[in-house]
This record gives structure tokens, sequence and C-alpha cells, in this order.
């Protein structure tokens, strides 16, 4: 079993603040599917096409017939840990904060052997899980885990440190007013989160979630993302008690560029959905940046909440999804501005959600303890790409093998 | 013998005669009226830096603003309501400009709007204010005072499930006031003319369309017109010069004789 993990002391205003460091980031092209499969945390390898043969590491020829086709596929991630060793000294920064690190040799069931880090609870010479995650560096890394579960298991130092454990970290959820921040606030409660802010703006005008709020024993801060002035405040204030943040907000309302004949609304959903990010970002940003070595509580991960159609645009919702994927294109640029500091972007994308927009929609549609119960799933697994319900699973499939076919899917002419 | 522009310079610097402000602050969490989510939605005041002595200019500050026109403390042309969409001079831009600057009086709710809050003022409430302070002078502003611009957050829009509850007036007493009284225009100190729940009157929204169908105005989001005495007082309420603009922010302002509030 792992020592469970122990609340952390309050902060020492004497001492420094530890500086963000970070494990090796470069990679070969080659190896960089392996970070991709990691983001979803999906294990796979390279497969050869022609004759089969699993390769590791990533490679640009096939270690058996040399054919350039290698795929990557979602294989098993069983083996046998055969060797096991502790880092004791290192040059690297990153690693000479966290020492003794444990590596060690995994025989993969379908072949390679590999050299992995090893969480503490594997027995040398035991079966075990392999776990393809992000390191700090938004790299993907192999971990060798036990085939069971153990007791205390997410606590394990190695294993945390490559994910986002929303456990004894305090969390900001930016609009209370967002159908989901209840059912958000009580999944975050329930993994351990030390505790939860919600961001509530126009207190002068009463919401439904309010109630449900308030019994869960969140702290309420005055926040509107489309005031500047009041997320500068809100940041300067508790920026720095924010660890992970999870951007809620949102605005929508139906309609293609045709159906609307105005860009009023257009124009909300920029300020909110797009606008919104970017202030929300300026302003807690810097201090999540700067506090991502801090301890126990570190600040981890930034958690956007999209639409699936951000990938795609579905003109039943056209401008609103336009909003969306000018917000994930900006989650790009924060994933490589927020990248040397190891803040990590998770983009949790959702197909039709179950509220008043989409209560015309058929089903499926997500619920707010779907989504809430995926993003601390994603969040405990420290992924950057989470695809909530069917329709965002299926879009994201199809996105994947002809963004064209899946747009043309999309954008019929009415007819079924 | 002195001018009465040469007077009133004087009775201001003696302070005889005092300027007051009836302006809530722009601000951005400044309540604003709230429509079903289906319908367009009035713009809050929103504020960006475009610089601050800083790298985006380093010698001076200055904001970009945006807002609706019926945003904050504002002014009602007649073009904003459908009934008075066809009138002439009815935007902002065409109401000549002596329109801004006349006589007000004060008809005092307060009470009755702390015990009720759907008050509803009905023509025998300004019949008995005129028998106490005379009649309602022509071409005046008359103002609706109910205090209700002490309250703040939730309670100022005071929005229910079945939606806000704030005071205003009847159908028949803005008839009234229109017909018999010829008045200039109504204001009040709750985010609109029309009561909290003037849809359900008839017609709905009783005060923007009558007042608006006659080529009246309005001011609403007032503030503090317990400053105001009930009648003596010059209005001061020009609304920005905006091309076919139904309504403007803007300050407003009265002059009152020392100690008659």
């Amino acid at each position: 079993m792992s020592d469970p993990l122990q609340p952390p002391l309050k902060k020492n205003p004497q001492k420094r603040t530890v500086s963000p460091t970070r494990p090796p980031e470069g990679r070969s092209r080659a190896a960089l599917g392996l970070t991709a499969a990691a983001a979803e945390g999906r294990f796979a390898l390279q497969c050869c096409a022609e004759c089969g043969a699993v390769q590791y590491p990533p490679r640009d020829a096939c270690s058996t017939c040399l054919s350039t086709e290698l795929p990557w596929r979602d294989v098993s991630p069983k083996g046998t840990l055969i060797a096991d060793t502790f880092i004791r000294a290192t040059t690297s920064l990153y690693f000479r904060d966290r020492l003794p690190w444990r590596t060690g040799t995994v025989q993969l069931d379908l072949g390679p052997s590999v050299i992995c880090h090893v969480h503490g609870d594997c027995e040398k010479g035991a079966r075990v899980v392999l776990l393809n995650r992000l390191d700090r560096a938004g790299q993907g890394v192999l971990i060798a885990t036990p085939e069971k579960r153990t007791p205390n298991m997410q606590d394990d130092p190695q294993l945390r440190a490559m994910s986002s454990d929303p456990n004894y970290r305090r969390v900001l959820i930016t609009d209370a007013r967002t159908p989901n921040a209840p059912a958000l606030a009580k999944a975050l409660r329930t993994a351990g989160a030390a505790h939860v802010f919600v961001g509530e703006g126009e207190t002068w005008r009463p919401y439904p979630e309010r109630a449900a709020l308030e019994s869960l024993g969140v702290e309420f801060l005055p926040l509107d993302v489309t005031d500047t002035s009041s997320v500068n405040r809100m940041a300067a204030e508790y920026g720095s008690k924010v660890d992970i943040l999870i951007n809620n907000a949102r605005f929508l309302r139906p309609g293609g560029v045709l159906a609307r004949g105005d860009t009023g609304f257009a124009r909300d959903e920029i300020e909110v959905n797009y606008l919104g990010l970017m202030r929300l970002a300026q302003a807690f940003g810097p201090a999540m940046c700067a506090r991502t070595g801090d301890g126990v509580n570190s600040a981890v991960a930034w958690v956007n909440i999209l639409a699936a159609t951000s990938l795609s645009n579905s003109p039943e919702m056209g401008c609103f999804s336009a909003s969306q994927s000018a917000a994930r294109a900006l989650s790009q640029s924060l994933r490589g501005e927020f990248r040397s500091a190891g803040l990590r972007v998770m983009n949790t994308y959702v197909g039709p959600t179950e509220d008043d927009w989409h209560q015309p929609l058929p089903p499926p549609k997500v619920t707010a303890n779907a989504l809430a119960r995926d993003v601390i799933k994603g969040l405990t697994d420290g992924l950057e790409d989470v695809y909530c319900g069917d329709v965002a699973k299926d879009m994201a499939d199809k996105y994947r093998r002809d963004p064209k076919v899946l747009e043309r899917e999309l954008t019929m002419g009415g007819e079924a | 013998m002195t001018s009465p522009l040469a007077n009133l310079a004087s009775a201001l610097a003696s302070g005889e005669i005092e300027v007051i402000d009836l302006t809530h602050t722009l601000d951005p969490d400044f309540p604003v009226i709230v429509l079903p989510p289906e319908f367009g939605q009035c713009a809050r005041f929103r504020m960006e830096e475009i610089s601050a002595y800083d790298h985006r200019g380093p010698a001076w500050k200055w904001h970009n603003i945006s807002m609706s026109e019926h945003t904050g403390t504002h002014f009602d042309a007649p073009s904003h309501w459908v009934s008075g969409r066809d009138l002439p001079q009815s935007a902002v831009d065409e109401i000549p400009v002596e329109r801004f600057v006349g006589p007000v009086v004060v008809i005092d709710c307060s009470a009755q709007s702390a015990e009720d809050p759907d008050f509803l003022l009905r023509p025998e409430h300004i019949t008995a204010w005129e028998g106490e302070h005379g009649p309602i002078p022509p071409d005046a502003w008359v103002l609706m005072r109910t205090d209700w611009s002490k309250k703040s957050g939730a309670a100022y829009l005071n929005m229910h499930d079945d939606g806000p509850h704030s005071p205003g007036p009847t159908p028949e007493a803005i008839r009234f006031l229109i017909e018999q009284r010829a008045i200039r225009g109504f204001g009040t100190e709750t985010v609109g003319t029309d009561a909290g729940q003037g849809m359900h009157l008839s017609p709905p929204y009783p005060a923007h369309f009558l007042l608006h169908g006659a080529g009246k105005y309005g001011l609403q989001c007032l503030h503090g017109l317990d400053r105001l005495p009930p009648t003596g007082a010059v209005l001061m309420a020009a609304p920005l010069k905006i091309r076919n603009g139904t309504g403007s922010p803007l300050r407003v302002l009265a002059m009152i004789e020392k100690d008659t509030a």
C-alpha cells in the first residue's frame, strides 16, 4: 500500500515558493504518438502494418521488417516487472527535488521490454499494468502499476506527479449559474478537494442552483467572466489559492448565421465563451503557473468545458459552436503558454447537455453528473482531452478519421 | 436690472440654488432589466482599459466602454416602444433640445412602496397630491418617488419565479397624466417606468406603451428622489445624441432652491 497523502501544512511565509521545473521534454516526432494517446488516457504502441510486430520505443521503421507503416494502436498494457532500481542522484532539476525515483524494466506480454517509471506498490517479478500518462512536461511516459488496485494507490508520489488529482487541492468553478455547477462541486468534494470556490456574477438576479451550492458548503466569490475588473479583482485576492480552475461559464443560444439575423447573441457568446476564457487566463494564469511546484496542493490543472461541436460546426448551434471553436483554439495557445510551468490544460468536450437550450433535441444528452464524473476522472488520470458522452466520443472518432466527412455529415441540407 | 441668467448664475454661486445629481454610477454590476432568455438582452455596462500609463500608452489612461441605450440611469425616447415608432421626433437625436430642461414635480409614494412592493400609482393618488401641492404644471416631468434607489443587490429587481416586483403606475394614472395634465415625461427610481409586474396590466407595460405612444419621454433608474422638493425644481436630462437612438444613459441633474427638499 502507499502512504496516504497528508493534508498540506499552511504555507511558511518566510520560504520562497518552489520554482516550477519539469522533466525532459525532447521527443522525436514518432514518439509524440505516445503523448497523443496519453492525452486521452489510452495505452497505444506502434504496430507494424505489414508484419504486425509491436514496437517500443517509438521509431520510424519496423524493428522486424523495416516497414515505415507504423500506425499507433491501442494494445494490452500488461506485463511483468523484471527489474527495478531507485535513482538517487541526478542532474535533472525536476527529479532532484523528487528523489529517490523508482524506475524499472517491464516485459510486455506483447513482446517489447520497456524502461519505465515504477509505482511504489509494484513487487519485483510481479504482474503489472503499464499506464501511459502525461508527465509535467506534457509528454507521454509509461509507469508500471500493480495489476490489482492497492490501498491509497493514487497517493504514490510518482503517480500523483503525473495526475491532476483534486485530492487536497483547492478548486475554482467559474460560474455558479451554469446548471452543472452543483454536480461539479459535489464531485470535487467527493474526490477530496480541500476547498471549492464558485464564481457568482449578477448577484442581483436569483438562480435555481444557489440553494444546492449552499448545501455543499462552497465559498461564493463575486466573479463575472465578462467583466474584466471583477476577474482581475478575484485573481488578485484568490489567484494564489486556486490549484485547479474549472471554467464552466457558457453562453448558448440556438441558431446558425441566417437563423439569427444579427450579431447580438454571437457577441455574448464570444464575450463569455472566448473572451471570458482569455480574461480568466490573463488574470489567474500567471499566479497558477508560479505555483506548479508548490507541494501537495500545487497548482496543477486548467479545465475548459467545451461543446463537442467545437471540433466541427453543427448549424443548429452554429454561432455558439463557432465561439466554442474559438475557445478551443485559444486553449491550444494556453497549452503552449502554460507548458513551461507544467500547468495542464484539460479540455472536456461534451455532446448536447441536459438543459433548457437542448430541450428540443432528442437523447442521448449528457447529464451534469456524467460531466462531473468525467471531469474528475480526467483530472485523476491527468488527461488533456476528455470526450464526455456518446455524441462527443463519436464525433471525436470521426474527427480523427476524416474531418471532412464529419463536416459533411454535420452540414446536411435539412433532408433526412 | 440684471438678466435672468445673471440672476441664476449668482444664485448658483451663492448656493441659493443647488445642483443635485439624480444619477446612479455606471457600474458593471448595476442591475438591468431581465427579459425571457430567448429574447435579446440589455447589455450590462462594461469597461476595458485601452492603456493606463503603461506600455500600451505611456502618458495616458483611457477606457473603451460598452452598454445598452437602456443601461443604468437612462432616458427613453418615444421610438423605444412600438406605439411611438412612427411619431415625428421620436429618436434621441431628433428631440428638440429645449425638451431636455424643464419643470419637475415629485409624487412621494415611498411609504406605500415600503409596505407593498407591487404598489400601483392611481389617478386618485395624483389628485390627492395636487390637493396638497397644487396642480401639476403643463409640460412638466412627473417623477414617482419610491425610495427604490436606496435598495441594492437582489432587492432592487426583487425578482421571483413570477417575475420582478417593484412599484409603478397604473394605465389610468398614465392616461390621466397625458390627457389631463399634458406632462412632458414620467420618471421612476426603479429599473423601468413600469411596475415590476407591469406586463400583466392592460395594455402590458402601460407606461411605456401610453407615454411613448403620446410622444412623451421616460426616465428610469433615477437616484435619490427624496432630495427633490415636490414642486419648484428644474430638471436637466439630455440624452446622448445617438442617430436613431431609442434612449441613452445620461447624467440627470436638478436645480433646487436651497432647503426646499
